[in-house]
């Protein structure tokens, strides 16, 4: 989904806030969060993928204004509601209060069957593919052609992973791309290297 | 979220809506208070940018140890007793040089080698940092203090994968001929990052 967290290359932000040995947790209650998402994962009650796309799920101007482990604890409260270990309604009487969830999720997808192996140095461009749900695409590099640098392991593929969906595990693809061409007259120039799944790509002859 | 409402309660805090979770994990068994304590032991202990600097300091005193690390970052980091969750099936170790600086980012969510480098800082989670670090990298370097001369190319890796990156920096001249443990000491998170140069 074209959702609020694909941040890359959007413009309107200011520096970085940024420290030396900057902290990870700044109180207590995000360590709670981060360990209590870690045991749901552990136990098998939803997979990363899952995670990952019911924070992207969350309302845009909620996800704009929650803090890092804000939308932590959103997608884990979504999802235990979603896989029924526990009700809204529990939640928030338990909360005192409204516990805003995420937006229930479009379908997912399996492999695109036309996939290609790919070697080093091979030109590739990335299909203009438009989801509802789950994807690892930044929309940055939507149609956008560069040079295969390397292969990954296969892993699961996100946009099935993420809503129990069939598919093949796919490599993933190490995709340099010229910053210049991603953002013509508008970019430092600098390569930008993409994870890519092998369903995102296709020959740019 | 921002229309009122006159039937729906007010939001609860954080404190109150992760509490509200840990309850309910509670009475179902889940033992979410152990987990809790033995999370913090790992993300304070194991997962510390320590691992990661014997990593640098490996590569940096032992020719044959870098060449395995740059051929395969995860079998070399388990030969020296370090973890990776099984998900992060493989670490890419991206060398600097005088002429090539790599810098990492995740701009879709906060993803990175945390049993290697540890837990990502705030900062590499803002939307500040994951919106402009791709597009306008020599700048954001600069801001964050690391200015470039202009010969040095830059390289960005956007982990938006399973597969993790680490920067292996330059070591610093002055630092040539000293023993392992001494050059640990100068590895920091934001030079495996690719935020400074040491």
């Amino acid at each position: 989904m074209d959702g609020m967290h694909d941040l890359g290359g959007k413009q309107g932000f200011g520096p970085v806030r940024y420290a030396l040995n900057a902290q990870v947790f700044h109180a207590p209650w995000e360590r709670r969060v981060n360990a209590l998402y870690s045991l749901a994962v552990k136990l098998g009650i939803f997979n990363m993928d899952e995670y990952r796309h019911a924070i992207e799920r969350m309302e845009p101007r909620h996800y704009l204004t929650a803090s890092y482990y804000e939308r932590s604890l959103t997608s884990l409260a979504t999802l235990c509601v979603e896989k029924g270990i526990v009700t809204a309604e529990e939640l928030e009487r338990r909360a005192n209060g409204a516990f805003p969830l995420a937006s229930p999720s479009a379908p997912g997808r399996s492999n695109v069957p036309e996939r290609e192996r790919f070697k080093p140095a091979d030109r590739v461009r990335v299909r203009t593919d438009h989801v509802p749900g789950h994807a690892r695409m930044p929309g940055y590099i939507r149609g956008k052609s560069g040079v295969v640098v390397s292969e990954s392991p296969a892993y699961p593929f996100p946009d099935a992973h993420a809503h129990g969906v069939n598919a093949q595990d796919e490599p993933t693809y190490d995709v340099r791309f010229k910053a210049e061409e991603l953002w013509p007259h508008d970019a430092d120039p600098a390569l930008v290297h993409v994870g890519v799944f092998q369903s995102y790509l296709e020959r740019d002859d | 979220m921002a229309e009122t409402s006159h039937v729906r309660p007010s939001v609860a805090t954080v404190e109150q809506r992760t509490a509200a979770i840990e309850a309910a994990f509670d009475e179902r068994g889940m033992k979410p208070g152990e987990f809790i304590e033995q999370m913090a032991h790992l993300t304070d202990e194991q997962w510390a940018p320590r691992n990661g600097a014997r990593v640098v300091a490996k590569a940096w005193t032992d020719p044959d140890f870098k060449r395995r690390l740059l051929a395969n970052g995860r079998d070399a980091v388990m030969a020296l007793g370090l973890t990776m969750p099984a998900h992060h099936r493989h670490l890419v170790v991206l060398e600097n040089t005088p002429t090539l600086h790599n810098v990492i980012c995740c701009t879709l969510c906060s993803c990175t080698a945390f049993t290697i480098i540890g837990l990502p800082p705030d900062w590499y989670k803002d939307l500040e940092y994951r919106s402009r670090v791709v597009r306008q990298s020599r700048t954001v370097l600069k801001e964050m203090g690391l200015d470039l001369p202009p010969h040095i190319e830059i390289r960005v890796w956007d982990t938006t994968a399973d597969t993790r990156y680490m920067v292996l920096p330059v070591q610093p001249a002055h630092t040539i001929g000293w023993s392992e443990e001494q050059l640990v000491g100068i590895v920091t998170k934001e030079s495996m990052i690719g935020v400074a140069r040491l």
